[in-house]
Order: C-alpha cells, then structure tokens, then sequence
C-alpha cells in the first residue's frame, strides 16, 4: 500500500575502541527521524563497513572514531567504496576529532564531520538535505 | 532514478550492490516488485528456505549466524534476512541484528539485509516475503529468515519459509507460558537455546510433552535440540535436524503443499493491496476529507466506509459502462 521510500543509514565503529555511547545515541535521533538505521556493532574494520553497506543499500554510512585514527580509517572507507563504485554513499563522522584535522577529511571525501555537542537534530537536517533518492 | 532495466542487467550478473537496490525497489512497493519479478521469469532451482523466530532475546541472531557458519563451512552459499521491529511513531527503526553476526561481517560469500517490519504485524511484513521471493532467483542454496522477537500468535513465517526453526529458552514461566498456542503449533524443529542455563532440561522436556500431545502439523515428528548458540554448542545436532526435515519435505508431497498454500496467501494480499491503492487514488482523488475529521463513532465510521466504497464501485460500473 502507500508505500515509500525510507532513508537508510549505516552507523559504524571502525577501529579498537570500545565506546559506542555516541553512535547509540545518533541511531536513536536518526530512527526518531524516520530513518532505517543499521548498526553494526563495534571494532569494524573498513573493508567489513562498505560490504555491509554495500548489501545494506544505504544512503549514508555514519562512521564514529574515538581512537584517534580516524585520519587513517576515514579515508579508508571513501576509498573502497570508490572502488566498488558506490562513491554516491554520503559518508559522515564523528567522536572526538580536533578541528585541525577536519579539512584532511573533507579533502578525503567525508562530506561533514559531528564533533562532540553538537545536536542531533543538526546531523538529521544534515542527512535529510543532502540524500537524493534515487 | 535508477533505471529498471540496467538494474535487471546486474542483478542477473550477479553483482552485489544491484542486488541490495534491488531488494529496496522491491521493498519500498509492491506494484513495482510484481513488475520486477515478472520481468526475471521463473527462478531456476528453488532454494531451501528456513525461519527462525521466538521471543525477544532468545538468541535468535546468535543462532542464526551460528547456522549459517555451518552451511558456509561445507560450501552453501547463504543469504540472511533480518527483521526488526519498526518505530510506530516514526516509521523508523534501528536495525540492530548484525551485531551478532561479528564473524559473518565482511565475508562476500554471505548475503546479509537487514529490514524493518515497517507496521506490519505477525511478526513478518508484505514487504519482506517479496524481498524473499527477489532472493529465489539468486543462487543462494539456503536462505535463512530471522523474525522479529515473537510472542503467542505471531505465526505469519510459517507462511513464507518451507522449515520453521521455533527458539525457546530456559525459564519463559512453569509451562512455557509465551508459548501457548499458536507458536507452538508452527515449528517444524524446536531449539532450547541457552542451554547451559539451570531448567534447560526441564524447558525441553516441557516443550517434548506439549508436543505430544498437540495434533500434527506433519508426519515427521518434531525434535527439541538443545543449543548454546554462543559457543556452538549443538550447533550441528540442529543442522542434521534441518536438513531431516528437508529431506522429509522433497520425499514427501509437503514441499509443495506448503508453497502452494504461500502463494494462495500471497495473491489474497497482493489483491487486496492492490484494491485499496487503486480506491485510494480514487477517494483522494475525489474527496476533499477521506475518513472524516474529528470526533466520531465507530458507527459513523463504519457508515462512511461503507457509502465511500458503494460510491467508488458505482462510478466504476457506470465508467466501463460508457467504455462498452
């Protein structure tokens, strides 16, 4: 029946950390939102991330880092989902990520960072702005 | 806009993403599934289709990605379908069963979609019986379907799945409370899951006693199996019981009892989809307000319904009428 389309959003921990408080708390903004959220668990390396959301068909893949690496894994997802050809994802972070490191990951093709205390309803009209259906 | 036809064209190529939008576009409506799926012909071969459900917290997606390791192990090709429950307020969920599938992820031999209920009850939506379907023509061996968390009555999987696996753990109440009816009459194999809990025994020989007394749903008497899906822990005893009662459908004529009977209830639902949408665009189309706005009866609801329905079947005999 009136059926339609749902935005869906892969919300990954890549790397060792083991805190997801913040990725748990951005799933919930974004199923309050309407949104299909898939999460995946912690300690996700980039090549499992982009085969999830590969199969996953998402609009959006979240990436939360706490470790500090995210220099080193960001990138990483970007450029294997290039690979597979699935550059149309939007991929977007967060955690504790200095500003100073923020214009490296725009370069790399993260398209926004969420540093801590920002709203979730900022990450929401984020997402909702910039996911085209296809 | 994904073009239709391209899609076709990778999906039937095999690639991965083609077959995850596809799966969307098959998902998100019904009209546009039927016209997929019409456009593939009839699949090859089969595949051998399992459901899994029980209560919330049982072990469902532990177990399942337990079995799954065991089929891949001796060289199945396997896709996962999980459901979880959609947000009635918001429409959304969080779609959380992976999480248990750690030694699954990234593997490319393994398909794995995730997929809300989106409102639908029983356990089971229109929506993924379609996307199941979409998944007959890859050439998975064995599918596996995991429910969301079921309660008493929640028994729409039998429907859709050729071998029910029912999950159950120790200490759901002194006679297996959450179990009554319904539920209990639908699995072709139980699982105690958790069974290195105190009352495993005891749950399984609960569930035994029930069983024998209940009327068959088949020839093939129904096994509890014992697990402890997270260390592996029969594991393979519950294969060996799947792959039983397998081997029971083909020899017997049930297979094809049962899917004949799915699509039955596939058609009845594609109908009456298809009815409301086609009334809809027409009681939207005409009306200024559909159901009426605020405070009313159920009679007074009940009556709109009614002369709303009479109204669109009147305009619809007297337009082919004229056509004629």
């Amino acid at each position: 029946m009136a059926e339609e389309k749902r935005t869906r959003v892969l919300v990954a921990k890549p790397g060792l950390d083991g805190h997801d408080r913040g990725a748990k708390v951005v799933a919930r903004a974004l199923r309050d939102a309407g949104m299909e959220v898939i999460y995946t668990g912690l300690r996700q390396t980039p090549e499992q991330i982009v085969e999830a959301a590969l199969q996953e068909d998402v609009d959006v893949i979240g990436l939360s880092c706490l470790s500090g690496a995210h220099n080193h894994l960001f990138p990483q997802v970007v450029a294997l989902l290039k690979k597979h050809q699935a550059e149309d994802i939007l991929v977007v972070g967060g955690g504790v990520i200095p500003d100073e490191d923020i214009p490296f990951l725009k370069e790399h093709g993260v398209k926004e960072i969420f540093t801590p205390g920002t709203g979730t309803n900022v990450l929401v009209d984020f997402i909702k702005k910039h996911v085209v259906h296809r | 806009m994904l073009s239709i036809d391209r899609l076709r064209e990778r999906f039937l190529s095999g690639e991965t993403r083609a077959l995850a939008q596809s799966i969307s576009l098959v998902e998100d409506s019904a009209q546009e599934a039927a016209k997929f799926l019409r456009s593939l012909g009839a699949p090859l071969k089969l595949p051998r289709v399992v459901g899994v459900t029980g209560p919330p917290g049982a072990g469902k997606s532990t177990l399942t990605a337990r079995l799954a390791l065991s089929l891949l192990e001796r060289g199945e090709k396997v896709a996962l379908l999980l459901i979880d429950p959609a947000s009635p307020f918001s429409g959304g969920a969080i779609l959380g069963d992976r999480i248990r599938m750690h030694d699954l992820a990234g593997r490319t031999d393994v398909f794995i979609r995730s997929l809300s209920s989106r409102g639908s009850l029983g356990g089971l939506s229109a929506a993924a019986i379609r996307v199941l379907r979409l998944l007959e023509y890859c050439d998975f061996s064995t599918i596996i379907l995991e429910t969301v968390g079921t309660g008493q009555a929640e028994t729409d999987v039998v429907e859709a799945v050729d071998t029910v696996i029912v999950v159950a753990v120790p200490g759901l109440g002194d006679d297996v409370q959450a179990m009554k009816a319904g539920i209990m009459e639908i699995a072709d194999i139980f699982v105690v899951n958790k069974a290195d809990r105190e009352g495993a025994e005891r749950t399984a020989r609960q569930i035994g006693a029930m069983l024998s007394l209940q009327e068959r749903k088949q020839l093939l008497p129904v096994p509890v199996v014992q697990t402890v899906a997270t260390t592996g822990q029969g594991i393979s005893e519950l294969l060996q019981a799947l792959d039983k009662h397998t081997a029971y459908l083909t020899t017997s004529q049930e297979l094809e009892v049962r899917r004949e009977k799915r699509l039955q209830k596939e058609f009845d639902a594609y109908v009456k989809s298809l009815l409301m949408d086609n009334f809809l665009v027409w009681a939207r189309g005409t009306k200024e307000e559909v159901t009426p706005h605020g405070r009313h009866g159920a009679a007074e609801i009940y009556e709109r319904a009614e002369q709303l329905v009479a109204e669109y079947y009147a305009e619809r005999t007297g337009r082919n009428a004229e056509e004629n």
